[in-house]
């Protein structure tokens, strides 16, 4: 008697647990699937902050970006960034390709019935394209596309991984106590300090600084890039809720509800300071500002309360429009601020976490500036080197006439926009 | 006092304003146009067929001179505007009756109010 009931109990409480599982993973694919529409906000996001002549450019870059991403994920990224093994270490390597383990590892087992492997592989799969798409847009109208693709290959298969396993896959800044939640710096400053050794290395576009001053060059379409930042910030939900890596209901509202604030106080501070610098109500420095927030929220959102979060992302967003003066003035030229927003909003969430909120104190704060530092040191010598030898032999700029005349044309052969009133087309002979 | 149109290559648009600029005139009117000539249209391919689109792009400049100023005008259009290759543009000089200025009322050379 005592036994069959026993039984039952364990059959029970195994049909809850893989309840539970089920549970935890249908909303970890949820969240990759809400990862994957900030590609669609990236792309539509840079389609509106360049010049009608170079949108089919941008897109391309953008949907070889996430091909690119997602396949040498697979062929290696993925094996990088999570080598399993003792961890502390600075590298490691669990081969080319995947295997699922057999059985209840690779399901409920796996993650502590958070997720099953497929999971894991394709929710960390959406973010790594994320460090190249930061990129392209910054180098936008100007780079040539095969060297940025070939950028974006070993920047996403080598320096992302590598510098994200010693955080998130068990390595030496793990160790070290560094904290970065969803990825303000394994993700966001990743890409931003790619970004900053690109515009360092490319050059302005043609006109943007002249002895006369700064003559801006503003993107063709405020309807798409608003659309994009919205797209971003419906994204974020899953970047953020999917980093708690199960669906436990505490946790993953309140990192629902820090990331929303985060970003609405992002608008507000990147508003206030903008309208004070420049006595205008700038949309494209407000929609900087939302990202700005977001990326600032994304090293602590589980770590802090609704009021911490609304000053990290308030403070992100009163740093954007000096950020962006700031780069100016040196003359880095950057179409989307994804310096900006990426770069200097990255080591700025990364501190907070050493600043607001569970973790705040001396000791996070040095474990945090470790951790800027190195992967600050490691990602943008790597680009830089990358960028560099491009540039020695094939060279990443295009000719002039080409930036002048539009990248669609040049190296597409194809407007993004077909005008109405045009003559007769003929077969070319 | 002289009307000046000038059919000019996009990419020679801020050139060919600064050396009018340089040379007094300062003011104008300009349109971006379509052209047909003996250039070829530019080539554009679309998943797979290559057609020629039949046009090119310019841009034509109108300029209200007076008589003084014309051969100074055509002269700081001709050298920034050519490139030397086929489709530079033209430049053609049309009289004009009268030009009055709608703020003031003001005619003819006053009107244009060139040094």
């Amino acid at each position: 008697m005592n036994e069959e009931a026993l039984l039952k109990a364990n059959e029970a409480l195994e049909a809850a647990n893989q309840a539970m599982f089920t549970a935890n993973n249908t909303w970890m694919l949820v969240a990759t699937v809400l990862v994957f529409i900030m590609h669609l906000g990236f792309a539509t996001l840079e389609a509106g902050f360049v010049q009608r002549k170079n949108v089919v450019n941008i897109l391309f870059k953008n949907v070889m970006i996430i091909s690119i991403g997602l396949l040498t994920y697979y062929i290696m990224g993925f094996n990088l960034m999570y080598p399993g093994g003792d961890g502390g270490g600075w590298f490691g390597f669990a081969g080319f390709g995947l295997t699922n383990p057999e059985g209840a590892a690779g399901l409920i087992e796996y993650a502590d019935a958070g997720y099953s492997y497929w999971t894991d592989f394709i929710f960390q799969g959406m973010f790594a394209a994320t460090c190249c798409t930061i990129v392209s847009g910054a180098v936008a109208e100007r780079i040539k596309l095969v060297p940025f693709l070939v950028f974006c290959t070993l920047f996403v298969s080598l320096s992302y991984p590598i510098t994200g396993m010693w955080k998130w896959g068990g390595g030496w800044l793990q160790e070290a106590g560094f904290y970065d939640f969803a990825g303000s710096t394994i993700v966001h400053s990743v890409g931003g300090w790619g970004a900053l050794a690109g515009i360092i290395l490319l050059g302005a576009r043609k006109g943007k600084y002249t002895d006369k001053g700064i003559k801006p060059i503003p993107g063709h379409s405020m309807p798409l890039a608003a659309m994009g930042v919205f797209l971003l910030w419906f994204g974020w939900f899953g970047f953020n809720g999917g980093s708690v890596l199960s669906a436990d209901a505490g946790l993953v509202s309140l990192v629902f509800v820090t990331t929303a604030l985060a970003a609405a106080a992002g608008a507000i501070g990147s508003f206030v300071v903008s309208l004070g610098m420049f006595k205008t109500f700038d949309l494209s420095m407000a929609l900087n500002g939302i990202l700005g927030g977001l990326v600032g929220i994304t090293a602590g959102a589980d770590q802090m309360g609704p009021g911490a979060a609304i000053l990290v992302g308030f403070i992100a967003g009163c740093i954007i429009p000096l950020s962006v003066v700031f780069f100016d003035k040196m003359k880095l030229d950057d179409p989307v601020g994804a310096t900006s927003v990426h770069l200097v909003c990255g080591i700025w969430g990364t501190l907070a976490v050493g600043l607001f909120g569970e973790l705040a104190g001396m000791t996070q704060i040095i474990a945090q500036l470790k951790g800027i530092v190195a992967v600050g040191v490691f990602t943008f010598l790597f680009a830089f080197i990358v960028f560099f030898v491009l540039k020695l032999t094939v060279g990443i700029r295009v000719p002039e006439e080409e930036e002048v005349a539009g990248l669609d044309i040049a190296e597409h052969g194809s407007p993004a926009y077909v005008g109405v009133n045009q003559a007769a087309f003929s077969v070319a002979k | 006092m002289k009307k000046i149109e000038a059919i000019i290559r996009s990419s020679r648009f801020d050139e060919v304003k600064e050396a009018l600029s340089e040379k007094g005139i300062n003011f104008f009117t300009f349109m971006e146009v379509k052209g047909y000539g003996h250039q070829e249209g530019e080539t554009h391919t679309y998943r797979g067929a290559v057609y020629d689109v039949g046009y090119i792009a310019r841009m034509k400049l109108e300029i209200m001179v007076s008589d003084s100023f014309v051969q100074l005008a055509i002269d700081a259009i001709l050298a920034s505007a050519k490139t030397g290759e086929v489709g530079d543009g033209k430049i053609s000089v049309i009289s004009l009756d009268e030009i009055i200025q709608i703020r003031t009322g003001l005619r003819n050379e006053s009107a244009i109010n060139t040094k």
